[in-house]
C-alpha cells in the first residue's frame, strides 16, 4: 500500500523509505506523523500502517528494496516486537545490510531500563534507536522531542541515495 | 475467586429500553469504560458504576489479547496472574463470568460488552453464553483503525457476528448494537464523515436482523459544530431507522487528552452539555486520568457524578430553531446543521447507491474512494483525503479525494508535519491553558 498521500512526494525523491509499526501495536498517528515529517525532507515513503507482521515488512524489503526502513512503535511493546522484526531482517542476506532505525516508546517502563533497552536493540541489528524514553543526554533546558528529531534528521541525511541492500 | 455454588445465567434488561425510559425522565445516561483481568475487581467495579449517584449502565471492556483473537495468551495471562488491559470474556469460564454479574446487572442496571474486534464471534456467543445482551462495533470502524484485517474479512465477520445476537432475540430482553462509526481515527475526521459512518454501520445492523441500535458520535474540537453534528446525526436515524429503537451515544473526546485535572474535567464537562443540548440520550465519559494511565475504579465514579451534574444543568436546545434574537448568517447554528446533514446523507446515498447489499455497497465505497478515512493507512482505505482546523476551531476537509463532497476552499496549504502536531494536540492545549499540566494524576481510591 503507502497510499497515504497526505502531502505528494516530490518528484525526485532522494531516499526511498518504508515506515512501519510493529506487529501487536495498533496506533497510528505516529506512523503519520513520520510519513509526513520524511516527505517534507525530500522522501519517498511506502507507510506499511499499524500491526505489520513481521513477514510482510521482510517481503516488502525485498520486493521494494528501500534505502531506509523506519519502525515506529508507541505501545510499549516496541522494545519486544523490534527484537523479533530486526532479528528477521537481519537472517536474510537481501536484508542484512539494509538501514533500520527504532524509535517511540519502545518500553512500559518509561526511562528505566531505556539505556539496556538502547544497547540490545543495537545489538540486535538496528543502526539506531530514537526512544522518547531516552531522555537527559541532551540537558535538562533542551526539549527531548526536538533533540529525538534533530538526531534523527542527521542520521537519514547521512544516508547515500545510492546504498542497495 | 469468586465462590460458590455455579450460578445459572441471570439476565439483564433490555439496554435500549433502559436508555429511552432514562431520556423520557429527562436524564443523560453515563458510562464508563471498565475492564479489569480479575473478576473480583471487575465485579467491584461494576458495583461501583451501578450506586454512582447518576443514570447508569455498565461496561465490561474486554483486553487487547481478546480483541485479536489470541485467547490463549489470554488463559495464559490469567493463569500466570499477569493483569490485563481489559476483562478476557472469552478466556474466563463462563460461570466465573456469571458470578461477576450476579445480583449486579439486570433490568435497572444493564450491562454493555466493550471490544473493539473486527472478528467479534467468538465474543457476540460469550456474551450471550452469560446474560448478556449489549455490545458495540461495527465491520468498518472496527477495522480501518485498528489493524490490517482486510474489511472483506471484518465484513463477513461482522454479518456473521449480527446475526448471531439478533437470533437471541425473544429468548430474553431485545439484543443491542451500538455503531463505533462516529469515532473512526478518535480526531481529526469531521462530523460529515462519522455521521454518515455510524449511519451506514447501524444499516448494516438492521440489515442482518438488529431492531435496536444505537448510534455513536465522538467529541471534537468545537462545541457549536458537534451539536449541529448529534442533531443531523438524529435527523438522519429518524428517516433511514424508522422502524428501529435507536438514540444517540455520544464518547467524550478519544484524542489526544488534557493532562491537567481541570482540563480533563472541562472537556468531560463540555461533552455532557453537548450531548444534551443535542438531544442524545447517553454519554461515554473519561476521567482525569485519562492521558496518564489507565483509570481506577474511584476515577471513573468521579468522572461520572461530573458528567451527570454538568448534564443536570444544561437544557436541550429546543427543536433545530434559534431564537429570534441569536445570530444568523453564514457559520451559524441552523448552517452547520445543513452542512453536516448534507455532507452526510450525500455519503450514505452515494454508498447505498452502490450495491443493494449493505456490507457489498460498503466494501465498493472504499475501494472507489467514496468513503475516504483520513489519515487512516488500512491498506482497504483510499487514503487520499485530509483534514484541518480552521481559525475558529472547526475541522474541516482540506482534501477529500474520491468521495463526493467538496473540499473547503479555504484550506491554507498541505499539512505539515508540525501542522499535524499542532491539530492532534488543539483540544489538549485549549483545555489545559492557564492550567498545570501535571505529569502524573496521584492515584484516587
Amino acid at each position: 500500500m503507502g497510499n497515504h498521500d497526505a502531502t505528494a512526494a516530490p518528484v525526485t525523491a532522494r531516499l526511498n523509505i518504508v515506515i512501519s509499526g510493529v506487529s501487536s501495536d495498533a496506533h497510528t498517528w505516529n506512523l503519520v506523523f513520520l510519513q509526513l515529517l520524511l516527505q517534507e525532507w525530500g522522501h519517498q515513503v511506502t507507510n506499511l500502517g499499524p500491526c505489520v507482521p513481521e513477514a510482510l515488512l521482510v517481503d516488502e524489503c525485498a520486493r521494494a528494496t528501500p534505502h531506509l526502513v523506519v519502525v515506529s512503535s508507541v505501545n510499549g511493546h516496541g522494545f519486544h516486537d523490534g527484537l523479533r522484526l530486526i532479528g528477521a531482517l537481519r537472517q536474510r542476506t537481501d536484508t542484512t545490510r539494509l538501514p533500520v532505525v527504532i524509535g517511540g516508546k519502545l518500553g512500559v517502563t518509561g526511562e528505566q531500563g531505556a539505556a539496556d533497552r538502547v544497547a540490545t536493540l543495537l545489538a540486535a541489528g538496528y543502526d539506531a534507536v530514537f526512544g522518547d524514553d531516552v531522555v537527559g543526554v541532551a540537558g535538562e533546558d533542551v526539549d527531548p522531542f526536538a533533540e529525538t528529531l534533530r538526531t534523527f534528521r542527521s542520521f537519514v541525511d547521512s544516508l547515500p541515495a545510492a546504498v542497495t541492500c | 475467586m469468586l465462590t460458590g455454588p455455579t450460578p445459572a445465567a441471570v439476565t439483564d434488561g433490555a439496554f435500549g429500553d433502559f436508555v429511552s425510559q432514562a431520556a423520557a425522565s429527562g436524564h443523560l445516561v453515563v458510562q464508563p469504560r471498565m475492564g479489569f483481568s480479575d473478576p473480583e475487581r471487575m465485579r467491584a467495579g461494576l458495583r461501583a458504576v451501578r450506586t454512582a449517584p447518576a443514570v447508569t449502565v455498565g461496561t465490561l471492556t474486554l483486553d487487547s489479547y481478546t480483541r485479536v483473537g489470541d485467547h490463549r495468551a489470554a488463559r495464559d495471562a490469567l493463569a500466570a496472574g499477569t493483569d490485563l488491559n481489559g476483562y478476557p470474556l472469552v478466556a474466563h469460564d463462563p460461570a466465573t463470568t456469571r458470578a461477576v454479574l450476579r445480583d449486579v446487572h439486570g433490568p435497572d442496571f444493564p450491562v454493555q460488552v466493550r471490544h473493539g474486534s473486527a472478528d467479534p464471534r467468538r465474543i457476540f456467543t460469550a456474551l450471550l453464553d452469560v446474560g448478556l445482551h449489549s455490545t458495540e462495533g461495527g465491520p468498518v470502524s472496527y477495522c480501518l483503525p485498528y489493524g490490517r484485517t482486510p474489511l472483506r474479512e471484518s465484513v463477513r465477520n461482522w454479518t456473521e457476528s449480527c446475526h448471531t445476537l439478533a437470533a437471541a432475540a425473544g429468548r430474553g430482553p431485545e439484543p443491542h448494537l451500538e455503531t463505533f462509526g462516529g469515532c473512526l481515527m478518535g480526531q481529526l475526521c469531521p462530523p460529515g464523515l462519522l455521521v454518515a459512518m455510524s449511519v451506514l454501520e447501524a444499516l448494516f445492523f438492521r440489515a442482518h436482523g438488529l431492531r435496536s441500535v444505537s448510534l455513536s458520535y465522538a467529541q471534537q474540537t468545537d462545541t457549536d459544530q458537534d451539536v449541529a453534528a448529534v442533531r443531523a446525526l438524529r435527523r438522519l436515524a429518524e428517516e433511514y431507522l424508522p422502524d428501529l429503537q435507536w438514540h444517540v451515544v455520544v464518547y467524550t473526546y478519544m484524542g489526544v487528552y488534557p493532562r491537567s485535572v481541570p482540563g480533563a474535567t472541562r472537556l468531560l464537562e463540555l461533552a455532557a452539555e453537548m450531548a444534551v443540548r443535542a438531544g442524545a440520550a447517553r454519554l461515554i465519559v473519561k476521567t482525569a486520568a485519562e492521558a496518564h494511565r489507565i483509570p481506577t475504579v474511584q476515577e471513573n465514579v468521579t468522572a461520572l457524578r461530573a458528567a451527570a451534574a454538568a448534564a443536570d444543568r444544561t437544557r436541550p436546545d429546543v427543536g433545530t430553531r434559534r431564537p429570534a434574537d441569536a445570530p444568523t448568517g453564514h457559520g451559524g447554528p441552523d448552517d452547520l446543521l445543513s452542512q453536516v446533514y448534507r455532507e452526510a446523507s450525500t455519503l450514505i446515498e452515494a454508498t447505498l447507491a452502490l450495491d443493494s447489499d449493505i456490507g457489498r455497497a460498503l466494501l465498493s465505497a472504499f475501494a472507489r474512494g467514496h468513503l475516504d478515512v483520513p489519515y487512516c493507512l488500512h491498506p482497504d482505505n483510499a487514503g487520499r483525503s485530509a483534514t484541518f482546523i480552521d481559525e475558529r476551531g472547526r475541522l474541516r476537509w482540506a482534501r477529500t479525494g474520491n468521495m463526493p463532497i467538496p473540499a473547503d476552499l479555504a484550506c491554507p496549504r498541505p499539512l505539515t508535519a508540525s501542522d499535524l502536531m499542532n491539530a492532534l494536540s488543539h483540544v489538549e492545549r485549549r483545555c489545559d491553558a492557564g492550567h498545570t499540566p501535571t505529569t502524573r494524576v496521584e492515584v484516587e481510591r
